[in-house]
């Protein structure tokens, strides 16, 4: 089993749609919050994904195309 | 001897020892390095900082690191006195710290060489790094110095010139395909699996540390005091941050007063995260697409502008931002009145610092110090289309004197001492 750890961005419209529930639901992966910050217009999640790596890429990919930015942790790292 | 004591988490407080890791298990929050500061009072003075290394190492005590270090002689840079560039902002106070002139022509010098010092004290066999400019460059230089391996990532659209001045060093050189998001995920991939030292990932809480130097040293050069006003380019935020954290590590070692200095971020508008959420009153960042010439501070997610939101808010400071014509402007101006060729960053510096003041929130008699950070040669084709043309003229003194518009004297010799050889 592999682990991820990512921060997911919402934009304003998805703040009322379930996204990490379905994320487990949808794929083999196991979601675990560690921290966030969620206010009525917008919010971030800190959380840790695991699972098969090729599902951790399939789940990956559907949070990126439902509008979800998904980072690193540690955020950008390419510094100029 | 190292004072470091061990890692704490910013965001939960939870403790770690001395390793190369850069979150909390828990939070996932980042960490931060803790140092048995009564140690370091009892180890420190003025005068044995003063008569230390003309470099960052005469400021070893508050660094976390051993004794060996890797040392290309960065930091001590000039703090000079801008009364020209005064003049034309109406400061009486103006200091500008000038780090163009570091080894590698920028302040990650300061970053990477505790960086470079920790990744061989951990044992590793090689440095790394994603950039596309300063950095790039500063690793390869301390990893030559090391005699470690160097890896250096960059985009592949990355134009040669730009990592020409690490090529030099022979890094290994890595353009990966791919836009900037899927770069910095795969950095972030490899810095899980192989037992590389990436610099600001797994090396991370160390390699901030440097920045702090730069506080250290505007203090001692101000003749041990803290200015009013920092003003300082905003990439990470990580930077902003630890120059507040040396001021007041100083200033708890009883090595200067208290700081009432006021934290100004100045950011380019095309990437300008943490202005925006500071103005729009949010503790939230969002994200940005970066657009702008200001490459060295193109940062869209900054690791640590929830940080220096809170920076400001605690020194009372603010948050600016400059276009780019502005932050050419500010180049120019920079160069024009105090004959230093700053990067793009310097210009976003300049640009911000003439914004505060013409919002009143820099003052006149205020001592302000501005932080220049990267070297003007770096980022040429920033200015190419804005500076000065050269006058043609044919080989004789008609010729240049037509184009001058000089009077001809009327003997037709214009020495200025006529008979003798200059």
């Amino acid at each position: 089993m592999a682990k991820r750890r990512v921060m997911f961005t919402f934009p304003p419209e998805l703040i009322t749609e379930p996204v990490i529930y379905n994320l487990g639901l949808q794929f083999k992966v196991v979601t675990n919050i560690r921290r966030a910050d969620v206010t009525e217009d917008r919010g971030w999640v800190v959380l840790e994904v695991e699972g098969r790596e090729d599902d951790i890429e399939r789940a990956i990919a559907w949070v990126t195309s439902k509008g979800v930015r998904v980072d690193p942790i540690g955020k950008d790292i390419i510094e100029g | 001897m190292s004072f470091a004591t061990g890692l704490r988490c910013r965001e939960c407080g939870r403790e770690y020892p001395i390793e190369p890791i850069y979150v909390c298990e828990f939070c996932f929050g980042s960490l931060e390095v803790s140092y048995d500061y009564a140690g370091i009072k009892r180890a420190l003075s003025r005068e044995k900082i003063a008569s230390g290394p003309r470099s960052i190492w005469r400021y070893k005590e508050l660094l976390p690191v051993g004794d060996d270090v890797v040392d290309i002689n960065a930091g001590l840079t000039p703090l000079i006195k801008a009364d020209n560039l005064g003049r034309a902002l109406g400061l009486s106070q103006l200091y500008i710290k000038n780090d163009c002139v570091n080894p590698s022509y920028s302040f990650k010098d300061r970053v990477v060489a505790v960086a470079a010092t920790k990744a061989r004290e951990f044992n590793f066999k090689a440095v790394a790094c994603a950039s596309t400019g300063n950095l790039a460059c500063s690793v390869a230089a301390h990893g030559a110095r090391a005699g470690m391996k160097a890896y250096v990532f960059i985009p592949a659209d990355l134009e040669m010139g730009k990592v020409l001045g690490a090529a030099i060093y022979g890094p290994t050189l890595v353009a990966v395909e791919g836009n900037y998001d899927e770069v910095n995920r795969l950095c972030s991939e490899l810095a899980e699996k192989y037992p590389w030292a990436f610099v600001n990932i797994n090396i991370r809480p160390f390699y901030a540390e440097g920045s702090k130097t730069l506080a250290y040293e505007v203090a001692e050069q101000l003749g041990w005091r803290a200015p009013d006003n920092a003003v300082v380019p905003v990439a990470s935020g990580s930077l902003f941050n630890k120059i507040w954290k040396g001021l007041n590590e100083f200033h708890h070692l009883g090595l200067i007063g208290p700081v009432k200095t006021k934290m100004f971020v100045s950011q380019a508008a095309g990437c300008s995260p943490v202005t925006t959420a500071y103005q729009s009153g949010t503790t939230q960042i969002r994200p940005v697409k970066p657009r702008t010439i200001a490459k060295s501070l193109a940062i869209g997610n900054p690791a640590d502008g929830y940080y220096a939101l809170k920076t400001i808010r605690e020194s009372g400071g603010s948050a600016t931002m400059a276009s780019d014509p502005e932050i050419v402007e500010g180049m120019k101006l920079l160069a024009e009145t105090e004959g230093i060729f700053a990067e793009t960053a310097g210009g976003v510096t300049i640009a911000g610092l003439k914004h505060l003041v013409q919002a009143g929130a820099i003052k006149r008699d205020e001592l302000t110090v501005a932080y220049i950070t990267g070297n003007g040669l770096k980022t040429l084709e920033a200015v190419q289309d804005s500076v000065v043309k050269p006058v043609l003229i044919k080989p004789n003194v008609n010729s240049f004197e037509e184009a001058m518009g000089l009077k001809v004297a009327a003997t037709g010799d214009t020495r200025r001492n006529p008979g003798v050889k200059d």
